[in-house]
Protein backbone atom coordinates (compact mmCIF):
# COMPACT_ATOMS: atom_id res chain seq x y z
CA UNK A 1 0.00 0.00 0.00
CA UNK A 2 1.22 3.42 -0.90
CA UNK A 3 -0.89 6.58 -0.91
CA UNK A 4 0.27 9.97 -2.04
CA UNK A 5 -1.48 13.14 -0.89
CA UNK A 6 -1.02 16.74 -1.95
CA UNK A 7 -2.55 19.63 -0.02
CA UNK A 8 -2.38 22.95 -1.83
CA UNK A 9 -3.64 26.46 -1.33
CA UNK A 10 -2.42 29.79 -0.03
CA UNK A 11 0.15 30.42 2.69
CA UNK A 12 -1.74 30.98 5.96
CA UNK A 13 -4.48 28.42 5.24
CA UNK A 14 -2.64 25.92 7.44
CA UNK A 15 -2.15 23.26 4.82
CA UNK A 16 1.40 22.42 5.90
CA UNK A 17 0.05 21.93 9.42
CA UNK A 18 -2.73 19.69 8.12
CA UNK A 19 -0.18 17.67 6.16
CA UNK A 20 2.05 17.31 9.22
CA UNK A 21 -0.89 16.11 11.30
CA UNK A 22 -1.90 13.58 8.63
CA UNK A 23 1.66 12.23 8.41
CA UNK A 24 2.02 12.22 12.20
CA UNK A 25 -1.21 10.27 12.62
CA UNK A 26 0.11 7.61 10.26
CA UNK A 27 3.66 7.61 11.70
CA UNK A 28 2.79 7.69 15.37
CA UNK A 29 -0.43 5.66 15.50
CA UNK A 30 -0.15 3.06 12.72
CA UNK A 31 2.43 0.63 11.36
CA UNK A 32 2.78 2.65 8.17
CA UNK A 33 5.79 4.68 7.15
CA UNK A 34 5.16 8.33 6.45
CA UNK A 35 7.04 11.31 5.08
CA UNK A 36 5.92 14.89 4.72
CA UNK A 37 7.57 17.62 2.69
CA UNK A 38 6.59 21.03 1.45
CA UNK A 39 7.57 23.79 -0.84
CA UNK A 40 7.12 27.41 -0.06
CA UNK A 41 8.58 30.71 -1.12
CA UNK A 42 10.11 33.34 1.14
CA UNK A 43 6.57 34.65 1.73
CA UNK A 44 4.62 32.75 4.38
CA UNK A 45 1.37 34.65 4.03
CA UNK A 46 -0.70 34.82 0.90
CA UNK A 47 1.81 33.16 -1.43
CA UNK A 48 1.12 29.70 -2.75
CA UNK A 49 1.76 26.77 -0.47
CA UNK A 50 2.00 23.05 -1.19
CA UNK A 51 2.50 20.14 1.18
CA UNK A 52 2.93 16.49 0.25
CA UNK A 53 2.42 13.37 2.34
CA UNK A 54 3.33 9.81 1.43
CA UNK A 55 1.97 6.98 3.56
CA UNK A 56 3.25 3.52 2.74
CA UNK A 57 3.75 0.02 4.05
CA UNK A 58 7.23 0.05 2.44
CA UNK A 59 10.31 2.14 3.08
CA UNK A 60 9.90 5.54 1.42
CA UNK A 61 13.06 6.45 -0.47
CA UNK A 62 12.20 9.38 -2.67
CA UNK A 63 9.97 11.84 -0.79
CA UNK A 64 8.64 13.92 -3.68
CA UNK A 65 5.32 13.21 -5.36
CA UNK A 66 4.98 13.39 -9.12
CA UNK A 67 1.27 12.85 -9.46
CA UNK A 68 -0.75 12.62 -6.27
CA UNK A 69 -3.57 10.13 -5.91
CA UNK A 70 -5.44 12.42 -3.55
CA UNK A 71 -5.38 16.19 -3.98
CA UNK A 72 -6.93 18.82 -1.75
CA UNK A 73 -7.14 22.32 -3.23
CA UNK A 74 -8.24 25.36 -1.28
CA UNK A 75 -7.64 28.16 -3.78
CA UNK A 76 -8.49 28.56 -7.47
CA UNK A 77 -4.79 29.07 -8.24
CA UNK A 78 -3.85 25.77 -6.55
CA UNK A 79 -6.72 24.05 -8.35
CA UNK A 80 -5.61 25.27 -11.77
CA UNK A 81 -1.98 24.38 -11.04
CA UNK A 82 -2.31 20.93 -9.48
CA UNK A 83 -5.53 19.32 -10.73
CA UNK A 84 -4.06 18.41 -14.15
CA UNK A 85 -1.31 16.43 -12.36
CA UNK A 86 -3.64 14.15 -10.42
CA UNK A 87 -3.25 10.43 -11.05
CA UNK A 88 -6.00 9.08 -13.34
CA UNK A 89 -8.74 7.57 -11.22
CA UNK A 90 -7.62 9.56 -8.19
CA UNK A 91 -9.55 11.93 -5.99
CA UNK A 92 -9.75 15.73 -5.91
CA UNK A 93 -11.22 17.44 -2.85
CA UNK A 94 -12.20 21.01 -3.60
CA UNK A 95 -12.99 23.81 -1.17
CA UNK A 96 -15.73 25.42 -3.23
CA UNK A 97 -15.78 28.42 -0.92
CA UNK A 98 -12.86 29.66 -3.02
CA UNK A 99 -12.62 27.27 -5.96
CA UNK A 100 -15.29 28.01 -8.53
CA UNK A 101 -14.00 26.22 -11.56
CA UNK A 102 -12.48 22.70 -11.65
CA UNK A 103 -10.77 21.70 -14.91
CA UNK A 104 -12.04 18.43 -16.44
CA UNK A 105 -10.13 15.50 -14.95
CA UNK A 106 -10.27 11.70 -14.79
CA UNK A 107 -10.73 11.63 -11.05
CA UNK A 108 -13.47 11.64 -8.46
CA UNK A 109 -14.14 15.33 -7.68
CA UNK A 110 -15.60 16.10 -4.29
CA UNK A 111 -16.77 19.63 -3.60
CA UNK A 112 -17.42 20.94 -0.13
CA UNK A 113 -17.53 24.44 1.33
CA UNK A 114 -14.64 23.78 3.71
CA UNK A 115 -13.77 27.37 4.60
CA UNK A 116 -17.41 28.41 4.89
CA UNK A 117 -18.02 25.49 7.26
CA UNK A 118 -15.02 26.51 9.40
CA UNK A 119 -16.34 30.08 9.57
CA UNK A 120 -19.72 28.77 10.62
CA UNK A 121 -18.06 26.77 13.42
CA UNK A 122 -16.41 29.91 14.77
CA UNK A 123 -13.18 30.72 12.94
CA UNK A 124 -12.12 30.22 9.36
CA UNK A 125 -8.60 29.46 10.60
CA UNK A 126 -9.70 25.88 11.36
CA UNK A 127 -10.58 25.24 7.70
CA UNK A 128 -7.42 23.13 7.47
CA UNK A 129 -8.71 20.82 10.21
CA UNK A 130 -12.15 20.54 8.59
CA UNK A 131 -10.28 19.61 5.41
CA UNK A 132 -8.21 17.06 7.32
CA UNK A 133 -11.37 15.46 8.73
CA UNK A 134 -12.75 15.29 5.23
CA UNK A 135 -9.55 13.69 3.90
CA UNK A 136 -9.46 11.10 6.69
CA UNK A 137 -13.18 10.39 6.38
CA UNK A 138 -13.05 9.97 2.61
CA UNK A 139 -9.88 7.88 2.39
CA UNK A 140 -9.88 5.96 5.68
CA UNK A 141 -6.08 6.12 5.49
CA UNK A 142 -5.73 6.38 9.28
CA UNK A 143 -8.26 5.63 12.03
CA UNK A 144 -10.36 8.69 12.88
CA UNK A 145 -9.39 8.42 16.54
CA UNK A 146 -5.67 8.40 15.69
CA UNK A 147 -6.04 11.45 13.49
CA UNK A 148 -7.98 13.28 16.19
CA UNK A 149 -5.23 12.48 18.73
CA UNK A 150 -2.65 13.95 16.36
CA UNK A 151 -4.81 17.04 15.84
CA UNK A 152 -5.07 17.62 19.57
CA UNK A 153 -1.34 17.04 20.07
CA UNK A 154 -0.31 19.56 17.44
CA UNK A 155 -2.72 22.50 17.61
CA UNK A 156 -2.06 25.49 19.89
CA UNK A 157 -3.13 25.07 23.52
CA UNK A 158 -6.55 26.51 24.18
CA UNK A 159 -7.83 25.74 20.69
CA UNK A 160 -8.39 22.01 21.20
CA UNK A 161 -12.19 22.18 21.44
CA UNK A 162 -12.62 24.26 18.30
CA UNK A 163 -10.22 22.04 16.38
CA UNK A 164 -11.95 18.89 17.59
CA UNK A 165 -15.29 20.32 16.42
CA UNK A 166 -13.71 21.22 13.09
CA UNK A 167 -12.22 17.75 12.63
CA UNK A 168 -15.51 16.03 13.46
CA UNK A 169 -17.33 18.39 11.08
CA UNK A 170 -14.95 17.19 8.34
CA UNK A 171 -15.62 13.55 9.20
CA UNK A 172 -19.37 14.24 9.11
CA UNK A 173 -19.01 16.03 5.77
CA UNK A 174 -17.25 12.95 4.36
CA UNK A 175 -20.27 10.85 5.34
CA UNK A 176 -22.61 13.34 3.68
CA UNK A 177 -20.74 13.53 0.38
CA UNK A 178 -20.36 9.76 0.29
CA UNK A 179 -24.04 9.09 0.87
CA UNK B 1 11.64 13.55 24.68
CA UNK B 2 9.93 10.20 24.23
CA UNK B 3 12.17 7.21 23.67
CA UNK B 4 11.41 4.10 21.69
CA UNK B 5 8.14 5.36 20.23
CA UNK B 6 7.70 6.15 16.57
CA UNK B 7 7.57 9.87 15.92
CA UNK B 8 7.23 12.16 12.96
CA UNK B 9 10.29 14.41 13.11
CA UNK B 10 11.77 17.14 10.93
CA UNK B 11 15.39 16.60 9.84
CA UNK B 12 16.51 19.81 11.53
CA UNK B 13 14.61 18.84 14.68
CA UNK B 14 16.31 15.43 14.74
CA UNK B 15 19.68 17.17 14.46
CA UNK B 16 18.93 19.24 17.57
CA UNK B 17 17.68 16.24 19.54
CA UNK B 18 20.82 14.35 18.53
CA UNK B 19 23.00 17.24 19.63
CA UNK B 20 21.30 17.43 23.02
CA UNK B 21 21.60 13.65 23.44
CA UNK B 22 25.31 13.94 22.61
CA UNK B 23 25.74 16.53 25.35
CA UNK B 24 25.45 19.86 23.53
CA UNK B 25 25.65 22.65 26.07
CA UNK B 26 26.33 25.72 23.93
CA UNK B 27 24.91 26.90 20.64
CA UNK B 28 25.77 30.20 18.99
CA UNK B 29 24.32 31.09 15.66
CA UNK B 30 22.84 33.50 13.21
CA UNK B 31 19.70 31.79 11.91
CA UNK B 32 19.43 31.26 8.18
CA UNK B 33 17.06 29.28 5.95
CA UNK B 34 16.99 26.29 5.62
CA UNK B 35 18.75 25.74 8.95
CA UNK B 36 16.61 28.10 11.04
CA UNK B 37 14.72 25.42 12.98
CA UNK B 38 18.04 24.25 14.43
CA UNK B 39 18.65 27.63 16.07
CA UNK B 40 15.01 27.97 17.13
CA UNK B 41 14.92 24.56 18.78
CA UNK B 42 18.31 25.01 20.45
CA UNK B 43 16.96 28.23 21.95
CA UNK B 44 14.01 26.28 23.26
CA UNK B 45 15.71 23.07 24.44
CA UNK B 46 19.15 24.15 25.69
CA UNK B 47 17.99 26.14 28.74
CA UNK B 48 16.09 23.02 29.89
CA UNK B 49 19.30 20.98 30.04
CA UNK B 50 21.46 23.65 31.63
CA UNK B 51 22.83 24.83 28.32
CA UNK B 52 23.14 28.25 26.73
CA UNK B 53 21.90 29.60 23.43
CA UNK B 54 23.35 32.79 21.99
CA UNK B 55 21.98 34.63 19.00
CA UNK B 56 25.13 36.28 17.62
CA UNK B 57 25.60 39.34 15.45
CA UNK B 58 26.80 37.26 12.51
CA UNK B 59 28.22 33.92 11.45
CA UNK B 60 31.84 34.88 12.03
CA UNK B 61 31.11 35.69 15.65
CA UNK B 62 28.99 32.53 16.00
CA UNK B 63 31.91 30.36 14.98
CA UNK B 64 34.25 32.28 17.29
CA UNK B 65 31.79 31.89 20.16
CA UNK B 66 31.56 28.12 19.83
CA UNK B 67 35.36 27.88 19.77
CA UNK B 68 35.46 29.83 23.02
CA UNK B 69 32.72 27.80 24.66
CA UNK B 70 34.38 24.56 23.65
CA UNK B 71 37.68 25.68 25.19
CA UNK B 72 35.70 26.38 28.35
CA UNK B 73 34.78 22.69 28.36
CA UNK B 74 31.29 22.73 26.84
CA UNK B 75 30.21 20.72 23.82
CA UNK B 76 29.41 23.34 21.22
CA UNK B 77 27.63 23.66 17.90
CA UNK B 78 26.55 26.20 15.31
CA UNK B 79 24.26 25.81 12.31
CA UNK B 80 24.05 27.69 9.04
CA UNK B 81 23.61 27.45 5.30
CA UNK B 82 25.92 28.26 2.38
CA UNK B 83 26.23 32.02 2.82
CA UNK B 84 26.97 31.65 6.53
CA UNK B 85 29.21 28.64 5.96
CA UNK B 86 31.42 30.88 3.81
CA UNK B 87 31.74 33.34 6.69
CA UNK B 88 32.55 30.66 9.23
CA UNK B 89 35.50 29.32 7.26
CA UNK B 90 38.14 31.53 8.87
CA UNK B 91 37.28 30.37 12.36
CA UNK B 92 36.78 26.78 11.23
CA UNK B 93 40.44 27.00 10.23
CA UNK B 94 41.21 28.38 13.68
CA UNK B 95 39.42 25.40 15.26
CA UNK B 96 41.38 23.02 13.01
CA UNK B 97 44.70 24.61 13.91
CA UNK B 98 43.99 25.10 17.62
CA UNK B 99 42.36 21.62 17.77
CA UNK B 100 39.06 22.78 19.22
CA UNK B 101 36.24 20.21 19.18
CA UNK B 102 33.00 21.59 17.73
CA UNK B 103 30.20 20.74 15.34
CA UNK B 104 29.24 22.94 12.39
CA UNK B 105 25.95 22.12 10.66
CA UNK B 106 25.55 23.32 7.09
CA UNK B 107 22.06 22.77 5.67
CA UNK B 108 22.89 23.36 2.03
CA UNK B 109 20.76 25.55 -0.21
CA UNK B 110 21.25 26.84 -3.73
CA UNK B 111 24.25 29.17 -4.17
CA UNK B 112 26.48 30.95 -4.97
CA UNK B 113 25.87 33.85 -2.60
CA UNK B 114 22.33 34.18 -1.21
CA UNK B 115 21.14 32.03 -4.13
CA UNK B 116 17.77 30.36 -3.59
CA UNK B 117 17.14 30.29 0.16
CA UNK B 118 14.36 27.68 0.32
CA UNK B 119 15.70 25.31 -2.32
CA UNK B 120 17.93 22.28 -2.00
CA UNK B 121 21.47 21.92 -3.34
CA UNK B 122 24.68 20.05 -2.62
CA UNK B 123 26.98 22.82 -3.70
CA UNK B 124 29.04 23.07 -0.50
CA UNK B 125 30.81 19.72 -0.76
CA UNK B 126 34.09 21.25 -1.82
CA UNK B 127 33.65 24.22 0.47
CA UNK B 128 33.38 21.78 3.37
CA UNK B 129 36.64 20.23 2.21
CA UNK B 130 38.65 23.28 1.22
CA UNK B 131 36.71 26.30 2.49
CA UNK B 132 39.39 27.23 4.92
CA UNK B 133 42.96 27.69 3.82
CA UNK B 134 46.10 25.71 4.40
CA UNK B 135 46.83 22.00 4.48
CA UNK B 136 44.23 20.41 6.65
CA UNK B 137 41.95 17.42 6.89
CA UNK B 138 38.32 17.90 7.81
CA UNK B 139 35.58 15.47 8.82
CA UNK B 140 32.24 15.94 7.04
CA UNK B 141 29.24 13.64 7.46
CA UNK B 142 26.22 13.65 5.12
CA UNK B 143 22.89 12.39 6.51
CA UNK B 144 20.32 11.17 4.03
CA UNK B 145 17.42 10.53 6.39
CA UNK B 146 15.83 12.11 9.43
CA UNK B 147 17.11 9.26 11.58
CA UNK B 148 20.64 9.92 10.34
CA UNK B 149 20.24 13.62 11.06
CA UNK B 150 20.02 12.38 14.65
CA UNK B 151 22.58 9.58 14.70
CA UNK B 152 25.20 11.43 12.67
CA UNK B 153 24.89 14.52 14.84
CA UNK B 154 25.75 12.29 17.81
CA UNK B 155 28.60 10.79 15.76
CA UNK B 156 29.80 14.28 14.82
CA UNK B 157 30.14 15.24 18.47
CA UNK B 158 31.92 11.99 19.31
CA UNK B 159 34.42 12.47 16.49
CA UNK B 160 34.93 16.14 17.35
CA UNK B 161 35.62 15.36 20.99
CA UNK B 162 37.80 12.33 20.34
CA UNK B 163 39.91 13.88 17.59
CA UNK B 164 39.79 17.48 18.86
CA UNK B 165 38.65 18.86 15.56
CA UNK B 166 35.69 20.66 13.99
CA UNK B 167 33.25 18.25 12.34
CA UNK B 168 30.92 19.40 9.57
CA UNK B 169 27.43 17.93 9.43
CA UNK B 170 26.75 18.48 5.75
CA UNK B 171 22.98 18.33 5.44
CA UNK B 172 20.88 19.57 2.57
CA UNK B 173 17.48 21.23 2.43
CA UNK B 174 15.91 17.97 1.28
CA UNK B 175 16.82 16.21 4.54
CA UNK B 176 16.68 19.27 6.83
CA UNK B 177 13.10 20.05 5.83
CA UNK B 178 11.82 16.50 5.49
CA UNK B 179 9.51 15.08 8.11
CA UNK B 180 9.81 11.33 8.47
CA UNK B 181 8.80 8.54 10.79
CA UNK B 182 11.66 7.67 13.14
CA UNK B 183 12.27 5.61 16.22
CA UNK B 184 15.18 7.26 17.98
CA UNK B 185 17.70 5.09 19.81
CA UNK B 186 17.27 4.97 23.56
CA UNK B 187 19.92 6.49 25.83
CA UNK B 188 21.33 3.05 26.60
CA UNK B 189 21.75 2.31 22.89
CA UNK B 190 23.54 5.58 22.29
CA UNK B 191 27.32 5.84 22.40
CA UNK B 192 28.33 9.26 23.71
CA UNK B 193 32.02 10.04 24.02
CA UNK B 194 33.25 12.77 26.29
CA UNK B 195 36.43 14.74 26.02
CA UNK B 196 39.53 13.33 27.65
CA UNK B 197 40.84 15.51 30.51
CA UNK B 198 44.52 15.78 31.39
CA UNK B 199 45.75 13.61 34.25
CA UNK B 200 49.04 15.47 34.52
CA UNK B 201 49.30 18.37 36.96
CA UNK B 202 49.39 21.94 35.61
CA UNK B 203 52.94 22.72 34.58
CA UNK B 204 53.50 19.32 33.05
CA UNK B 205 50.43 19.37 30.80
CA UNK B 206 51.12 19.81 27.09
CA UNK B 207 47.92 20.83 25.29
CA UNK B 208 49.40 19.95 21.89
CA UNK B 209 51.49 16.95 22.89
CA UNK B 210 52.97 14.90 20.07
CA UNK B 211 53.01 11.25 21.13
CA UNK B 212 54.57 10.03 17.90
CA UNK B 213 51.34 8.11 17.25
CA UNK B 214 48.97 10.09 15.01
CA UNK B 215 45.89 8.34 16.39
CA UNK B 216 46.70 9.58 19.91
CA UNK B 217 45.36 13.07 20.58
CA UNK B 218 46.30 15.19 23.60
CA UNK B 219 43.57 15.67 26.21
CA UNK B 220 42.06 19.14 26.41
CA UNK B 221 41.97 21.02 29.71
CA UNK B 222 39.03 23.38 30.07
CA UNK B 223 39.58 27.04 30.83
CA UNK B 224 38.98 27.38 34.55
CA UNK B 225 40.29 23.92 35.41
CA UNK B 226 43.54 25.42 36.64
CA UNK B 227 45.64 24.73 33.58
CA UNK B 228 47.26 27.68 31.87
CA UNK B 229 48.04 27.23 28.23
CA UNK B 230 48.25 29.20 25.05
CA UNK B 231 45.73 28.90 22.20
CA UNK B 232 46.65 30.40 18.85
CA UNK B 233 46.02 30.13 15.16
CA UNK B 234 49.76 30.45 14.63
CA UNK B 235 51.63 27.23 14.05
CA UNK B 236 52.74 26.15 17.48
CA UNK B 237 54.77 23.70 19.52
CA UNK B 238 53.50 21.18 22.05
CA UNK B 239 53.03 23.91 24.66
CA UNK B 240 50.79 25.91 22.31
CA UNK B 241 53.21 28.82 21.86
CA UNK B 242 53.92 29.98 18.29
CA UNK B 243 56.93 28.65 16.50
CA UNK B 244 58.76 29.55 13.32
CA UNK B 245 60.92 26.46 13.58
CA UNK B 246 60.38 24.76 10.19
CA UNK B 247 60.78 21.29 11.61
CA UNK B 248 58.38 21.83 14.52
CA UNK B 249 55.93 23.64 12.27
CA UNK B 250 55.91 20.88 9.67
CA UNK B 251 55.52 18.29 12.38
CA UNK B 252 52.52 20.05 13.90
CA UNK B 253 50.76 20.48 10.55
CA UNK B 254 51.44 16.87 9.65
CA UNK B 255 50.13 15.69 13.02
CA UNK B 256 46.75 17.44 12.76
CA UNK B 257 46.29 15.93 9.29
CA UNK B 258 47.42 12.44 10.26
CA UNK B 259 45.18 12.28 13.33
CA UNK B 260 42.21 12.28 10.93
CA UNK B 261 43.53 10.18 8.03
CA UNK B 262 44.79 7.53 10.45
CA UNK B 263 41.28 7.12 11.85
CA UNK B 264 39.34 6.74 8.58
CA UNK B 265 38.27 3.24 9.53
CA UNK B 266 36.69 4.53 12.75
CA UNK B 267 34.49 7.06 10.93
CA UNK B 268 30.93 6.19 9.77
CA UNK B 269 31.28 3.87 6.78
CA UNK B 270 29.32 3.73 3.54
CA UNK B 271 25.99 2.00 3.15
CA UNK B 272 26.04 -0.50 0.31
CA UNK B 273 23.02 -1.96 -1.45
CA UNK B 274 23.18 -4.72 -4.10
CA UNK B 275 26.91 -4.12 -4.62
CA UNK B 276 27.92 -7.81 -4.59
CA UNK B 277 27.08 -8.55 -8.22
CA UNK B 278 26.58 -5.01 -9.51
CA UNK B 279 27.71 -4.06 -13.01
CA UNK B 280 26.90 -0.38 -12.56
CA UNK B 281 27.46 1.48 -9.32
CA UNK B 282 25.65 4.59 -8.19
CA UNK B 283 27.73 6.66 -5.78
CA UNK B 284 25.44 9.07 -3.98
CA UNK B 285 25.25 10.93 -0.66
CA UNK B 286 22.83 13.05 1.35
CA UNK B 287 19.28 13.70 0.19
CA UNK B 288 20.08 12.69 -3.38
CA UNK B 289 20.98 9.19 -2.18
CA UNK B 290 17.26 8.66 -1.52
CA UNK B 291 16.62 9.07 -5.25
CA UNK B 292 19.61 6.88 -5.99
CA UNK B 293 18.33 4.12 -3.72
CA UNK B 294 14.94 4.18 -5.44
CA UNK B 295 16.63 4.14 -8.85
CA UNK B 296 18.77 1.14 -7.89
CA UNK B 297 15.76 -0.76 -6.52
CA UNK B 298 13.81 0.06 -9.72
CA UNK B 299 16.77 -1.10 -11.83
CA UNK B 300 16.92 -4.40 -9.95
CA UNK B 301 13.17 -4.84 -10.49
CA UNK B 302 13.92 -4.62 -14.22
CA UNK B 303 16.75 -7.13 -13.94
CA UNK B 304 19.49 -4.52 -14.28
CA UNK B 305 22.47 -5.17 -12.05
CA UNK B 306 22.87 -1.82 -10.32
CA UNK B 307 24.33 -1.25 -6.88
CA UNK B 308 24.43 1.70 -4.51
CA UNK B 309 27.40 3.03 -2.59
CA UNK B 310 26.25 5.73 -0.19
CA UNK B 311 29.19 7.37 1.58
CA UNK B 312 28.17 8.64 5.01
CA UNK B 313 31.53 10.19 5.80
CA UNK B 314 32.28 12.22 2.72
CA UNK B 315 35.45 13.86 4.05
CA UNK B 316 37.99 12.44 4.49
CA UNK B 317 37.19 10.57 1.29
CA UNK B 318 37.00 6.86 2.10
CA UNK B 319 38.14 4.90 -0.93
CA UNK B 320 37.52 1.26 0.06
CA UNK B 321 33.97 0.80 -1.30
CA UNK B 322 35.04 2.24 -4.65
CA UNK B 323 38.19 0.14 -4.73
CA UNK B 324 36.04 -2.93 -4.13
CA UNK B 325 33.76 -1.82 -6.97
CA UNK B 326 36.76 -1.19 -9.22
CA UNK B 327 37.96 -4.75 -8.67
CA UNK B 328 34.65 -5.97 -10.12
CA UNK B 329 35.43 -4.24 -13.42
CA UNK B 330 32.15 -2.31 -13.52
CA UNK B 331 30.60 -0.83 -16.65
CA UNK B 332 30.26 2.58 -15.02
CA UNK B 333 30.03 4.55 -11.82
CA UNK B 334 27.19 7.08 -11.81
CA UNK B 335 27.48 10.07 -9.51
CA UNK B 336 24.25 12.07 -9.08
CA UNK B 337 24.69 15.43 -7.35
CA UNK B 338 22.62 18.59 -6.93
CA UNK B 339 25.60 20.57 -8.20
CA UNK B 340 27.76 20.65 -11.33
CA UNK B 341 30.02 17.84 -10.13
CA UNK B 342 31.98 17.95 -6.86
CA UNK B 343 32.29 14.53 -5.18
CA UNK B 344 32.71 13.11 -8.70
CA UNK B 345 36.29 14.45 -8.70
CA UNK B 346 37.69 12.06 -6.06
CA UNK B 347 35.51 9.27 -7.53
CA UNK B 348 37.24 9.81 -10.89
CA UNK B 349 40.62 9.83 -9.17
CA UNK B 350 39.95 6.47 -7.53
CA UNK B 351 38.39 4.82 -10.60
CA UNK B 352 41.07 6.10 -12.99
CA UNK B 353 40.64 4.47 -16.41
CA UNK B 354 38.79 1.44 -15.02
CA UNK B 355 35.39 2.59 -16.28
CA UNK B 356 33.45 5.71 -17.25
CA UNK B 357 32.45 7.90 -14.29
CA UNK B 358 29.23 9.67 -15.24
CA UNK B 359 27.68 12.65 -13.47
CA UNK B 360 23.93 13.21 -13.21
CA UNK B 361 23.75 16.84 -12.26
CA UNK B 362 20.87 19.16 -11.54
CA UNK B 363 20.70 22.82 -10.59
CA UNK B 364 18.01 25.30 -9.60
CA UNK B 365 16.85 23.62 -6.41
CA UNK B 366 15.02 20.70 -7.99
CA UNK B 367 15.65 17.22 -6.64
CA UNK B 368 17.21 14.66 -8.94
CA UNK B 369 14.39 12.23 -9.71
CA UNK B 370 14.92 8.46 -9.45
CA UNK B 371 14.05 8.07 -13.16
CA UNK B 372 16.89 10.39 -14.16
CA UNK B 373 19.34 8.12 -12.36
CA UNK B 374 17.61 5.00 -13.72
CA UNK B 375 18.05 6.35 -17.25
CA UNK B 376 21.77 6.77 -16.60
CA UNK B 377 21.95 3.20 -15.27
CA UNK B 378 20.20 1.84 -18.40
CA UNK B 379 22.46 3.81 -20.68
CA UNK B 380 25.59 2.63 -18.87
CA UNK B 381 24.50 -1.01 -19.09
CA UNK B 382 23.64 -0.70 -22.78
CA UNK B 383 26.79 1.12 -23.83
CA UNK B 384 28.87 -1.13 -21.57
CA UNK B 385 27.44 -4.20 -23.34
CA UNK B 386 27.98 -2.70 -26.79
CA UNK B 387 31.67 -2.05 -26.25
Amino acid sequence: MRKEFRLAGAGGQGLITAAIILAAAAAEHTEYNAVQSQSYGPESRGGSSKADVIISTDEIDYPEIKSPEILLVMTQEACDKFVPGVRPGGMVIVDDTYVKDVPPIDAKVIKYSISAKAKELGREIVANIVALGLLVGLTGIVPEEAALQSVLARVPKGTEELNKTAFLAGIQAAKEVNS
Amino acid sequence: MKEGKPRLLLGNEACVEGAIAAGLKFFAGYPITPSTEIAELCASYLPRVGGKFMQMEDEIASMAAICGASLAGRKSMTATSGPGFSLKQENIGFAVEAEIPCVVVDVQRVGPSTGMPTSAAQGDVMQARWGTHGDHEIVALAPSSVLEAYTLTVAAFNIAEELRTPVILLMDEMVGHLREKVVLPSKSELLVKDRAKPDLPPGQYKPYADYGDPAKVAPLAAFGDGYKYHVTGLTHGEDGFPTNNPELGARQIKRINDKITSRKKDLPQAEELFTDDAEVFVFSYGGTARSAKKAVRDARAKGLKAGLIRPVTIWPFIEEPLLKAKAKKPKAVIVPEMNLGQIILPVKRVMGDACPVVGVNKLGGRYIEPDEILDAIKEAIQSGSAS
